[in-house]
Protein backbone atom coordinates (compact mmCIF):
# COMPACT_ATOMS: atom_id res chain seq x y z
CA UNK A 1 0.00 0.00 0.00
CA UNK A 2 1.38 3.43 -0.60
CA UNK A 3 0.90 6.23 1.25
CA UNK A 4 -1.09 9.69 -0.85
CA UNK A 5 -1.15 12.88 1.12
CA UNK A 6 -3.87 15.83 0.23
CA UNK A 7 -5.20 18.53 1.29
CA UNK A 8 -8.25 17.55 4.39
CA UNK A 9 -10.41 20.70 3.24
CA UNK A 10 -11.78 23.25 1.26
CA UNK A 11 -11.32 23.16 -2.67
CA UNK A 12 -8.27 22.48 -2.83
CA UNK A 13 -9.42 19.11 -1.63
CA UNK A 14 -12.88 18.69 -3.58
CA UNK A 15 -10.80 19.76 -6.31
CA UNK A 16 -7.69 17.26 -5.78
CA UNK A 17 -11.09 14.61 -5.07
CA UNK A 18 -12.45 15.32 -8.85
CA UNK A 19 -9.01 15.27 -10.82
CA UNK A 20 -8.41 11.82 -9.34
CA UNK A 21 -12.39 10.41 -10.19
CA UNK A 22 -11.69 11.48 -13.15
CA UNK A 23 -8.63 9.49 -13.77
CA UNK A 24 -10.97 6.19 -11.96
CA UNK A 25 -9.59 6.46 -8.29
CA UNK A 26 -12.56 7.55 -5.76
CA UNK A 27 -11.14 9.12 -2.98
CA UNK A 28 -13.39 9.89 -0.41
CA UNK A 29 -13.41 11.71 3.67
CA UNK A 30 -14.77 8.83 5.72
CA UNK A 31 -16.53 9.49 9.45
CA UNK A 32 -17.62 12.41 10.35
CA UNK A 33 -16.93 15.74 8.42
CA UNK A 34 -14.85 16.98 11.57
CA UNK A 35 -12.87 13.51 11.48
CA UNK A 36 -9.72 13.53 8.98
CA UNK A 37 -10.37 10.13 7.94
CA UNK A 38 -10.04 8.79 4.08
CA UNK A 39 -10.43 6.20 2.16
CA UNK A 40 -8.89 5.13 -1.75
CA UNK A 41 -11.26 2.80 -3.96
CA UNK A 42 -9.46 1.84 -7.03
CA UNK A 43 -6.20 1.39 -6.22
CA UNK A 44 -4.19 -0.21 -3.23
CA UNK A 45 -3.63 3.57 -1.82
CA UNK A 46 -3.91 4.55 1.68
CA UNK A 47 -5.38 8.30 1.92
CA UNK A 48 -3.71 10.67 4.39
CA UNK A 49 -5.56 13.92 4.95
CA UNK A 50 -2.93 17.15 5.71
CA UNK A 51 -2.75 20.62 5.22
CA UNK A 52 -1.40 21.46 2.10
CA UNK A 53 1.41 22.94 3.72
CA UNK A 54 2.61 20.39 5.62
CA UNK A 55 2.80 18.17 2.36
CA UNK A 56 5.95 19.32 1.18
CA UNK A 57 7.86 18.16 4.62
CA UNK A 58 6.08 14.62 4.83
CA UNK A 59 7.17 14.03 1.17
CA UNK A 60 10.64 15.07 2.22
CA UNK A 61 10.68 13.24 5.29
CA UNK A 62 9.23 9.92 3.16
CA UNK A 63 5.86 9.36 5.40
CA UNK A 64 3.93 9.54 2.45
CA UNK A 65 5.19 8.58 -0.96
CA UNK A 66 2.78 10.58 -3.01
CA UNK A 67 1.08 14.65 -1.76
CA UNK A 68 -0.92 17.08 -3.78
CA UNK A 69 0.35 20.44 -2.72
CA UNK A 70 1.12 23.61 -4.61
CA UNK A 71 4.38 24.15 -6.09
CA UNK A 72 4.76 26.98 -4.35
CA UNK A 73 4.60 25.77 -1.26
CA UNK A 74 7.45 22.64 -2.00
CA UNK A 75 9.75 25.31 -3.37
CA UNK A 76 9.33 27.46 -0.36
CA UNK A 77 9.82 24.64 1.90
CA UNK A 78 12.12 22.39 0.40
CA UNK A 79 15.98 22.94 -0.05
CA UNK A 80 16.67 21.92 -3.75
CA UNK A 81 13.45 20.71 -4.16
CA UNK A 82 13.82 19.01 -7.25
CA UNK A 83 16.23 16.51 -5.53
CA UNK A 84 14.05 15.54 -2.89
CA UNK A 85 10.48 14.87 -5.00
CA UNK A 86 9.73 14.17 -8.35
CA UNK A 87 6.68 16.17 -10.18
CA UNK A 88 4.38 13.15 -11.42
CA UNK A 89 1.67 15.86 -12.68
CA UNK A 90 0.75 19.66 -13.29
CA UNK A 91 -2.67 19.43 -12.19
CA UNK A 92 -4.16 22.34 -13.76
CA UNK A 93 -5.87 23.83 -10.64
CA UNK A 94 -4.99 25.85 -7.59
CA UNK A 95 -3.48 28.44 -10.15
CA UNK A 96 -1.70 31.28 -8.26
CA UNK A 97 1.32 33.56 -8.95
CA UNK A 98 3.78 34.52 -6.28
CA UNK A 99 4.19 38.08 -7.49
CA UNK A 100 5.84 41.45 -6.05
CA UNK A 101 3.24 44.67 -5.54
CA UNK A 102 3.77 48.74 -4.62
CA UNK A 103 1.74 50.75 -4.10
CA UNK A 104 -0.08 52.24 -7.27
CA UNK A 105 0.92 55.84 -6.50
CA UNK A 106 4.41 54.79 -6.83
CA UNK A 107 4.81 55.91 -10.40
CA UNK A 108 8.32 55.54 -10.87
CA UNK A 109 8.51 52.03 -10.11
CA UNK A 110 7.03 49.50 -12.09
CA UNK A 111 10.24 47.24 -12.72
CA UNK A 112 12.91 45.39 -10.24
CA UNK A 113 15.21 48.36 -11.51
CA UNK A 114 12.99 51.04 -10.45
CA UNK A 115 12.53 48.62 -7.19
CA UNK A 116 16.01 48.44 -6.33
CA UNK A 117 16.66 52.09 -6.50
CA UNK A 118 13.73 53.37 -5.24
CA UNK A 119 14.94 50.88 -2.23
CA UNK A 120 18.76 52.94 -2.27
CA UNK A 121 16.68 56.08 -2.18
CA UNK A 122 14.33 54.97 0.66
CA UNK A 123 17.05 53.97 3.08
CA UNK A 124 18.99 56.77 2.11
CA UNK A 125 15.74 59.11 3.49
CA UNK A 126 14.11 56.99 6.15
CA UNK A 127 17.14 55.62 7.31
CA UNK A 128 16.17 51.91 7.52
CA UNK A 129 16.04 49.19 4.79
CA UNK A 130 12.85 48.91 2.87
CA UNK A 131 10.27 46.46 4.24
CA UNK A 132 9.01 43.47 1.89
CA UNK A 133 5.92 42.06 3.46
CA UNK A 134 5.74 38.10 2.59
CA UNK A 135 5.59 34.45 4.14
CA UNK A 136 7.58 33.42 1.01
CA UNK A 137 11.20 34.23 2.66
CA UNK A 138 13.26 31.55 0.70
CA UNK A 139 11.23 32.27 -2.61
CA UNK A 140 11.64 35.82 -2.13
CA UNK A 141 15.06 36.15 -1.27
CA UNK A 142 16.41 34.12 -3.64
CA UNK A 143 14.57 35.83 -6.53
CA UNK A 144 15.48 39.24 -5.24
CA UNK A 145 18.92 37.83 -4.64
CA UNK A 146 19.05 36.48 -8.37
CA UNK A 147 18.46 39.80 -9.88
CA UNK A 148 20.81 41.86 -7.92
CA UNK A 149 17.85 43.75 -5.68
CA UNK A 150 19.78 45.43 -2.39
CA UNK A 151 18.38 47.77 0.02
CA UNK A 152 15.41 45.80 1.52
CA UNK A 153 14.28 43.65 4.36
CA UNK A 154 11.93 40.66 4.08
CA UNK A 155 9.51 41.10 7.40
CA UNK A 156 7.03 38.22 8.36
CA UNK A 157 3.52 38.53 7.71
CA UNK A 158 1.66 35.02 7.60
CA UNK A 159 -2.12 36.85 6.16
CA UNK A 160 -3.35 39.94 5.16
CA UNK A 161 -0.21 40.76 3.92
CA UNK A 162 -2.26 43.20 1.01
CA UNK A 163 -3.25 45.59 4.19
CA UNK A 164 0.78 45.88 5.64
CA UNK A 165 1.45 48.80 3.19
CA UNK A 166 -1.12 50.46 4.53
CA UNK A 167 -1.05 49.72 8.10
CA UNK A 168 2.55 50.72 7.71
CA UNK A 169 4.36 47.92 8.55
CA UNK A 170 5.91 47.43 5.33
CA UNK A 171 6.68 49.36 2.03
CA UNK A 172 6.07 46.24 -0.80
CA UNK A 173 4.34 43.10 -0.64
CA UNK A 174 5.13 39.71 -2.24
CA UNK A 175 2.65 37.18 -2.01
CA UNK A 176 -0.02 35.02 -3.86
CA UNK A 177 -2.98 36.43 -6.19
CA UNK A 178 -5.19 34.62 -8.31
CA UNK A 179 -7.19 37.10 -9.51
CA UNK A 180 -5.70 40.39 -8.27
CA UNK A 181 -8.76 41.83 -6.69
CA UNK A 182 -7.18 42.21 -3.41
CA UNK A 183 -4.44 44.07 -4.51
CA UNK A 184 -6.60 46.66 -6.55
CA UNK A 185 -8.63 47.02 -3.08
CA UNK A 186 -5.80 47.71 -1.17
CA UNK A 187 -4.52 50.13 -3.29
CA UNK A 188 -1.04 47.58 -5.44
CA UNK A 189 -0.09 46.99 -8.39
CA UNK A 190 1.76 44.30 -9.99
CA UNK A 191 5.91 45.29 -11.06
CA UNK A 192 5.95 43.89 -14.95
CA UNK A 193 8.53 41.92 -13.76
CA UNK A 194 7.44 40.86 -10.89
CA UNK A 195 6.36 37.35 -11.47
CA UNK A 196 8.51 34.89 -8.67
CA UNK A 197 6.73 32.06 -9.42
CA UNK A 198 3.38 30.74 -11.04
CA UNK A 199 1.77 28.08 -8.43
CA UNK A 200 -0.39 25.50 -9.10
CA UNK A 201 -1.68 22.31 -7.56
CA UNK A 202 1.17 19.39 -8.16
CA UNK A 203 1.48 15.44 -7.37
CA UNK A 204 4.61 15.06 -6.42
CA UNK A 205 6.44 12.08 -5.00
CA UNK A 206 9.13 11.16 -2.87
CA UNK A 207 12.25 10.71 -3.67
CA UNK A 208 13.09 9.20 -0.34
CA UNK A 209 10.19 7.15 0.57
CA UNK A 210 11.60 3.52 -0.01
CA UNK A 211 9.42 1.53 -2.25
CA UNK A 212 8.63 -2.44 -2.14
CA UNK A 213 7.79 -4.43 -5.37
CA UNK A 214 3.94 -4.30 -4.27
CA UNK A 215 4.35 -0.45 -4.01
CA UNK A 216 6.36 -0.08 -7.34
CA UNK A 217 3.40 -2.02 -9.13
CA UNK A 218 0.64 0.42 -7.20
CA UNK A 219 2.67 3.61 -8.31
CA UNK A 220 3.28 1.99 -12.06
CA UNK A 221 -0.25 1.38 -12.41
CA UNK A 222 -1.30 4.92 -11.29
CA UNK A 223 1.32 6.50 -13.58
CA UNK A 224 -0.06 4.40 -16.09
CA UNK A 225 -3.92 5.43 -15.55
CA UNK A 226 -2.36 9.25 -15.33
CA UNK A 227 -0.81 8.95 -18.25
CA UNK A 228 -3.99 7.41 -20.18
CA UNK A 229 -6.27 10.55 -19.25
CA UNK A 230 -3.53 12.84 -20.00
CA UNK A 231 -3.53 11.19 -23.66
CA UNK A 232 -7.41 11.99 -23.84
CA UNK B 1 33.53 18.49 12.37
CA UNK B 2 36.41 19.52 13.37
CA UNK B 3 38.65 17.84 13.69
CA UNK B 4 41.62 17.57 16.37
CA UNK B 5 44.54 17.87 13.76
CA UNK B 6 42.50 21.18 12.29
CA UNK B 7 42.43 22.94 15.62
CA UNK B 8 46.21 22.00 15.84
CA UNK B 9 47.18 23.49 12.39
CA UNK B 10 44.92 26.26 13.19
CA UNK B 11 46.69 27.00 16.48
CA UNK B 12 50.09 26.61 14.62
CA UNK B 13 48.73 29.26 11.97
CA UNK B 14 47.62 31.44 14.82
CA UNK B 15 51.13 31.27 16.02
CA UNK B 16 52.49 32.05 12.75
CA UNK B 17 50.64 35.50 12.61
CA UNK B 18 50.86 36.08 16.09
CA UNK B 19 54.95 35.66 15.83
CA UNK B 20 54.52 38.28 13.06
CA UNK B 21 53.47 40.82 15.42
CA UNK B 22 49.94 40.60 16.15
CA UNK B 23 47.88 40.76 18.46
CA UNK B 24 45.48 37.71 19.31
CA UNK B 25 41.64 38.54 19.48
CA UNK B 26 38.77 36.92 20.82
CA UNK B 27 35.04 37.49 19.21
CA UNK B 28 31.83 36.36 19.99
CA UNK B 29 30.27 33.48 18.34
CA UNK B 30 26.54 34.96 18.99
CA UNK B 31 26.90 38.23 16.90
CA UNK B 32 23.50 40.64 16.33
CA UNK B 33 21.91 40.18 13.50
CA UNK B 34 20.77 43.84 12.86
CA UNK B 35 24.26 45.00 11.98
CA UNK B 36 25.09 41.68 9.55
CA UNK B 37 22.04 42.64 7.82
CA UNK B 38 22.51 46.02 7.56
CA UNK B 39 25.74 45.77 6.22
CA UNK B 40 25.34 42.40 4.03
CA UNK B 41 21.05 42.84 3.19
CA UNK B 42 18.86 40.16 3.09
CA UNK B 43 21.51 37.64 1.27
CA UNK B 44 23.13 36.90 4.96
CA UNK B 45 20.61 35.11 5.74
CA UNK B 46 20.95 32.48 2.93
CA UNK B 47 24.71 32.22 4.12
CA UNK B 48 24.32 32.61 7.98
CA UNK B 49 22.42 30.56 10.85
CA UNK B 50 19.65 32.82 12.39
CA UNK B 51 18.93 32.49 16.00
CA UNK B 52 16.77 34.61 18.32
CA UNK B 53 17.67 35.66 22.16
CA UNK B 54 15.02 36.02 24.40
CA UNK B 55 16.29 39.66 25.13
CA UNK B 56 18.35 40.60 22.82
CA UNK B 57 16.48 39.63 19.70
CA UNK B 58 17.77 38.38 16.40
CA UNK B 59 21.48 36.97 16.70
CA UNK B 60 23.55 34.76 14.06
CA UNK B 61 26.03 32.70 14.84
CA UNK B 62 29.29 34.10 13.64
CA UNK B 63 29.47 34.13 9.77
CA UNK B 64 32.86 35.47 9.08
CA UNK B 65 35.57 37.21 11.57
CA UNK B 66 35.33 40.80 9.46
CA UNK B 67 33.06 42.48 11.13
CA UNK B 68 33.56 41.59 15.14
CA UNK B 69 37.13 42.18 14.29
CA UNK B 70 36.32 45.38 13.05
CA UNK B 71 34.30 46.59 15.56
CA UNK B 72 36.62 45.45 18.64
CA UNK B 73 39.40 47.36 16.50
CA UNK B 74 37.32 50.52 16.53
CA UNK B 75 35.76 50.20 20.36
CA UNK B 76 39.34 50.11 22.10
CA UNK B 77 42.37 49.64 19.31
CA UNK B 78 45.22 51.36 19.11
CA UNK B 79 46.16 52.77 15.67
CA UNK B 80 47.75 51.28 13.68
CA UNK B 81 47.04 48.06 14.80
CA UNK B 82 47.92 44.15 13.79
CA UNK B 83 45.41 40.99 14.86
CA UNK B 84 44.99 37.32 14.38
CA UNK B 85 42.38 35.08 15.45
CA UNK B 86 41.33 31.43 15.19
CA UNK B 87 38.13 30.42 15.95
CA UNK B 88 34.82 29.22 14.29
CA UNK B 89 32.28 30.39 11.59
CA UNK B 90 29.15 29.06 10.32
CA UNK B 91 27.43 28.73 7.36
CA UNK B 92 24.18 27.23 6.14
CA UNK B 93 24.71 25.46 3.05
CA UNK B 94 21.56 25.70 1.05
CA UNK B 95 22.54 24.03 -2.31
CA UNK B 96 25.68 21.63 -1.40
CA UNK B 97 25.21 19.25 1.44
CA UNK B 98 28.53 18.28 1.00
CA UNK B 99 30.16 21.48 2.32
CA UNK B 100 30.60 22.21 6.08
CA UNK B 101 28.33 23.75 8.32
CA UNK B 102 30.70 24.63 10.65
CA UNK B 103 34.62 25.20 9.99
CA UNK B 104 38.05 26.99 11.50
CA UNK B 105 39.50 30.53 9.84
CA UNK B 106 42.49 31.52 10.83
CA UNK B 107 42.96 35.24 10.17
CA UNK B 108 45.08 38.37 10.07
CA UNK B 109 43.65 41.74 9.48
CA UNK B 110 46.00 44.92 9.60
CA UNK B 111 44.41 48.33 10.49
CA UNK B 112 47.57 50.84 9.20
CA UNK B 113 46.67 53.53 6.80
CA UNK B 114 50.53 54.98 6.45
CA UNK B 115 51.64 52.81 3.59
CA UNK B 116 48.89 50.86 2.02
CA UNK B 117 50.67 49.32 -0.52
CA UNK B 118 53.18 47.44 2.10
CA UNK B 119 50.12 46.54 4.27
CA UNK B 120 48.73 44.86 1.09
CA UNK B 121 52.14 43.13 0.70
CA UNK B 122 52.67 42.63 4.27
CA UNK B 123 49.39 40.17 4.54
CA UNK B 124 49.95 38.79 1.18
CA UNK B 125 53.30 37.78 1.82
CA UNK B 126 52.04 36.32 5.52
CA UNK B 127 49.57 34.29 4.10
CA UNK B 128 51.74 32.71 1.28
CA UNK B 129 54.51 31.86 3.28
CA UNK B 130 51.80 30.26 5.53
CA UNK B 131 50.66 28.45 2.49
CA UNK B 132 53.78 27.42 1.26
CA UNK B 133 53.79 23.74 2.64
CA UNK B 134 50.80 23.49 0.20
CA UNK B 135 52.01 24.55 -2.87
CA UNK B 136 48.79 26.61 -3.03
CA UNK B 137 48.28 28.53 -6.13
CA UNK B 138 48.13 32.70 -5.96
CA UNK B 139 45.69 34.79 -7.76
CA UNK B 140 45.34 38.50 -7.41
CA UNK B 141 42.93 40.90 -8.36
CA UNK B 142 42.21 44.69 -7.66
CA UNK B 143 38.96 45.92 -7.05
CA UNK B 144 40.02 49.81 -6.88
CA UNK B 145 40.82 49.75 -10.68
CA UNK B 146 36.75 48.97 -11.55
CA UNK B 147 35.87 51.63 -8.74
CA UNK B 148 38.58 54.11 -9.70
CA UNK B 149 36.87 53.40 -13.57
CA UNK B 150 33.59 54.05 -12.68
CA UNK B 151 34.67 57.03 -10.91
CA UNK B 152 35.93 58.45 -14.59
CA UNK B 153 33.28 57.77 -16.67
CA UNK B 154 31.98 60.86 -18.53
CA UNK B 155 28.14 60.63 -17.10
CA UNK B 156 26.01 61.79 -14.25
CA UNK B 157 26.82 61.41 -10.21
CA UNK B 158 23.91 59.47 -9.68
CA UNK B 159 24.59 57.01 -12.49
CA UNK B 160 28.16 56.81 -11.42
CA UNK B 161 26.65 56.53 -8.15
CA UNK B 162 24.81 53.49 -9.00
CA UNK B 163 27.22 51.85 -10.62
CA UNK B 164 29.38 52.03 -7.45
CA UNK B 165 26.69 50.77 -5.37
CA UNK B 166 25.94 47.91 -7.61
CA UNK B 167 29.96 46.72 -7.86
CA UNK B 168 29.46 43.66 -5.98
CA UNK B 169 26.64 42.34 -7.87
CA UNK B 170 27.67 41.67 -11.16
CA UNK B 171 24.22 41.36 -12.41
CA UNK B 172 22.44 44.38 -11.86
CA UNK B 173 25.59 46.25 -12.71
CA UNK B 174 25.06 44.53 -16.16
CA UNK B 175 22.26 45.81 -16.74
CA UNK B 176 22.41 49.16 -15.23
CA UNK B 177 25.52 49.55 -17.51
CA UNK B 178 23.53 48.40 -20.05
CA UNK B 179 20.50 51.02 -19.63
CA UNK B 180 23.19 54.00 -19.40
CA UNK B 181 25.04 52.59 -22.66
CA UNK B 182 21.20 52.85 -24.19
CA UNK B 183 21.59 48.73 -25.03
CA UNK B 184 18.07 48.18 -23.68
CA UNK B 185 15.78 50.94 -24.49
CA UNK B 186 12.97 52.36 -21.48
CA UNK B 187 9.58 50.12 -21.32
CA UNK B 188 6.53 51.50 -23.30
CA UNK B 189 5.33 52.20 -19.58
CA UNK B 190 8.36 54.08 -18.50
CA UNK B 191 8.37 55.88 -22.07
CA UNK B 192 4.71 56.76 -21.28
CA UNK B 193 5.22 58.16 -17.82
CA UNK B 194 8.03 60.54 -19.23
CA UNK B 195 5.85 62.27 -21.93
CA UNK B 196 3.39 62.66 -19.37
CA UNK B 197 5.89 64.57 -16.97
CA UNK B 198 6.95 66.62 -19.97
CA UNK B 199 3.91 68.49 -19.55
CA UNK B 200 2.39 67.71 -16.18
CA UNK B 201 4.00 67.88 -12.33
CA UNK B 202 4.97 64.86 -10.57
CA UNK B 203 2.53 65.57 -7.77
CA UNK B 204 -0.75 65.48 -10.00
CA UNK B 205 0.09 62.04 -11.78
CA UNK B 206 0.82 60.65 -8.22
CA UNK B 207 -2.41 61.71 -6.81
CA UNK B 208 -4.15 60.16 -9.93
CA UNK B 209 -2.64 57.64 -9.54
CA UNK B 210 -4.55 56.14 -6.39
CA UNK B 211 -5.08 56.51 -2.89
CA UNK B 212 -2.09 57.56 -1.16
CA UNK B 213 -0.54 54.25 1.14
CA UNK B 214 2.51 53.12 3.21
CA UNK B 215 5.39 55.29 4.30
CA UNK B 216 6.92 55.93 1.14
CA UNK B 217 5.42 59.86 0.39
CA UNK B 218 5.06 62.31 -2.65
CA UNK B 219 7.85 64.10 -1.83
CA UNK B 220 10.31 60.58 -2.32
CA UNK B 221 8.13 59.52 -5.32
CA UNK B 222 8.03 63.30 -7.27
CA UNK B 223 11.47 63.51 -6.56
CA UNK B 224 12.59 59.74 -8.21
CA UNK B 225 10.45 60.79 -10.69
CA UNK B 226 12.10 63.59 -11.37
CA UNK B 227 15.15 62.40 -11.24
CA UNK B 228 14.23 59.54 -14.13
CA UNK B 229 13.50 62.55 -16.16
CA UNK B 230 17.00 63.39 -15.67
CA UNK B 231 18.17 60.44 -16.41
CA UNK B 232 16.37 60.06 -19.51
CA UNK B 233 17.82 63.03 -21.00
CA UNK B 234 21.31 62.27 -20.30
CA UNK B 235 23.68 60.92 -22.94
CA UNK B 236 24.10 57.55 -22.84
CA UNK B 237 27.82 56.54 -21.76
CA UNK B 238 30.02 56.29 -25.05
CA UNK B 239 31.38 53.53 -26.40
CA UNK B 240 34.96 54.00 -25.83
CA UNK B 241 34.65 54.40 -22.04
CA UNK B 242 32.19 51.19 -22.16
CA UNK B 243 34.67 49.21 -23.53
CA UNK B 244 37.62 50.22 -20.64
CA UNK B 245 34.88 48.68 -18.35
CA UNK B 246 34.50 45.59 -20.06
CA UNK B 247 38.11 45.23 -20.65
CA UNK B 248 38.68 45.64 -17.02
CA UNK B 249 36.27 43.05 -16.13
CA UNK B 250 37.72 40.28 -18.05
CA UNK B 251 41.21 41.15 -18.07
CA UNK B 252 43.58 37.96 -16.29
CA UNK B 253 47.37 37.53 -16.80
CA UNK B 254 50.34 38.00 -15.37
CA UNK B 255 50.50 41.08 -12.88
CA UNK B 256 53.03 42.59 -14.10
CA UNK B 257 51.99 42.72 -18.04
CA UNK B 258 48.67 44.57 -16.72
CA UNK B 259 50.19 48.05 -15.85
CA UNK B 260 50.78 48.60 -19.38
CA UNK B 261 47.30 47.95 -20.51
CA UNK B 262 45.91 49.73 -17.69
CA UNK B 263 48.12 52.93 -18.60
CA UNK B 264 47.01 52.65 -22.19
CA UNK B 265 43.34 52.66 -20.97
CA UNK B 266 44.18 55.88 -18.54
CA UNK B 267 44.38 57.77 -21.78
CA UNK B 268 40.86 57.20 -22.73
CA UNK B 269 39.95 56.95 -18.92
CA UNK B 270 41.72 59.69 -17.02
CA UNK B 271 41.41 58.93 -13.46
CA UNK B 272 42.45 56.00 -14.13
CA UNK B 273 46.02 56.98 -13.55
CA UNK B 274 46.19 56.84 -9.61
CA UNK B 275 44.77 53.62 -9.32
CA UNK B 276 47.27 52.08 -11.63
CA UNK B 277 49.61 53.69 -9.68
CA UNK B 278 48.38 52.25 -6.88
CA UNK B 279 48.59 48.83 -8.33
CA UNK B 280 51.94 49.82 -9.51
CA UNK B 281 53.08 50.75 -5.75
CA UNK B 282 51.65 47.60 -4.03
CA UNK B 283 53.61 45.26 -7.23
CA UNK B 284 56.57 47.01 -6.18
CA UNK B 285 56.20 45.79 -2.35
CA UNK B 286 55.20 42.60 -3.66
CA UNK B 287 58.32 42.17 -5.52
CA UNK B 288 60.59 43.54 -2.30
CA UNK B 289 59.13 40.77 -0.76
CA UNK B 290 59.51 38.13 -3.40
CA UNK B 291 56.71 37.64 -5.11
CA UNK B 292 57.49 38.44 -8.32
CA UNK B 293 54.84 40.48 -10.21
CA UNK B 294 55.22 38.90 -13.48
CA UNK B 295 54.44 35.70 -12.39
CA UNK B 296 51.28 36.67 -9.70
CA UNK B 297 47.98 35.77 -11.76
CA UNK B 298 46.01 38.96 -11.62
CA UNK B 299 42.43 39.87 -13.19
CA UNK B 300 41.05 42.61 -11.28
CA UNK B 301 37.77 41.67 -10.80
CA UNK B 302 38.53 38.79 -8.70
CA UNK B 303 37.02 38.99 -5.80
CA UNK B 304 34.24 40.81 -7.22
CA UNK B 305 31.23 38.52 -5.95
CA UNK B 306 32.52 37.55 -2.93
CA UNK B 307 30.51 39.46 -0.48
CA UNK B 308 33.27 40.81 1.28
CA UNK B 309 32.71 44.08 0.32
CA UNK B 310 36.40 43.96 -0.76
CA UNK B 311 37.12 47.80 -2.66
CA UNK B 312 41.14 47.28 -3.89
CA UNK B 313 43.45 44.21 -3.27
CA UNK B 314 42.24 40.81 -3.25
CA UNK B 315 43.98 37.45 -3.57
CA UNK B 316 42.70 33.93 -2.92
CA UNK B 317 45.17 30.70 -2.67
CA UNK B 318 43.97 27.48 -4.56
CA UNK B 319 44.61 23.88 -3.60
CA UNK B 320 47.10 23.07 -6.83
CA UNK B 321 45.04 19.57 -7.28
CA UNK B 322 42.06 20.02 -6.57
CA UNK B 323 40.04 22.67 -8.13
CA UNK B 324 36.92 21.26 -6.66
CA UNK B 325 37.51 22.71 -3.34
CA UNK B 326 37.15 26.46 -2.04
CA UNK B 327 40.13 28.40 -2.28
CA UNK B 328 42.41 27.60 1.00
CA UNK B 329 42.79 31.25 1.72
CA UNK B 330 41.33 34.59 0.63
CA UNK B 331 41.41 38.07 1.62
CA UNK B 332 41.54 41.58 0.70
CA UNK B 333 41.33 45.47 1.36
CA UNK B 334 38.06 46.52 2.77
CA UNK B 335 38.11 50.18 3.31
CA UNK B 336 34.64 50.43 2.15
CA UNK B 337 33.63 48.10 4.92
CA UNK B 338 35.03 50.06 7.59
CA UNK B 339 33.72 53.07 6.43
CA UNK B 340 30.44 51.72 6.88
CA UNK B 341 30.92 50.07 10.28
CA UNK B 342 32.89 53.33 11.45
CA UNK B 343 29.49 55.53 10.87
CA UNK B 344 31.73 58.06 8.62
CA UNK B 345 34.84 57.31 10.67
CA UNK B 346 37.44 55.38 7.80
CA UNK B 347 39.75 52.97 8.69
CA UNK B 348 41.88 51.69 6.20
CA UNK B 349 41.65 47.77 6.54
CA UNK B 350 43.34 44.55 4.81
CA UNK B 351 43.51 41.07 6.00
CA UNK B 352 43.32 37.49 4.93
CA UNK B 353 41.98 34.07 6.02
CA UNK B 354 42.96 30.63 5.55
CA UNK B 355 40.42 27.69 6.20
CA UNK B 356 42.99 25.02 7.87
CA UNK B 357 40.28 22.24 7.76
CA UNK B 358 40.81 22.52 4.04
CA UNK B 359 44.69 21.60 4.37
CA UNK B 360 43.57 18.33 5.71
CA UNK B 361 41.46 17.23 2.56
CA UNK B 362 44.86 18.28 0.55
CA UNK B 363 47.34 16.92 3.07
Amino acid sequence: MIRLGVPSKGRLMEKTFQWFGDRGLILSRTGSDREYAGKVEGADIALVLLSAGEVPRELAAGRIHLGVTGSDLVREKLTRWADRVEVVAKMGFGHADLILAVPKIWIDVDTLDDLDAAAAQFRATHGHRLRIATKYHRLVREFLQANGVADYQLVDSQGATEGTVLNHTAEVIADITSTGETLRANHLKVLSDGMIHDSQATLFRSRVAPLDDAQQATLDDLRGRLADVDRG
Amino acid sequence: MISAIDRERAADLLRQFTDAGAQPVETEILQPAGTLLDLYGEDIRGRAFTTTDPLTGETMLRPDFTVPVVQAHMANGADPARYAYAGEVFRRQEIDEGRPREYLQVGYEVFDGSDPAAADAEVFDLIARAMAPWGALPATGDLGILIAAIEALTTSARRRAALRRHLWRPIRFRRLMERYTGAIPPTTTRSVMLAQLQTTAPETLIDAAGTPVGLRGTAEIAARALSLVEDAATPPINRTEAEVIAMILNMDGPMAAALSPLRDMAVDLPGLDGAVDRLEARADALSRRGHDPAQLSFAPARGRSAMEYYDGFTFTFAAPTRPDLPPLATGGRYDALTAVLGAGRSIPAVGGVIRPGLLGDIA
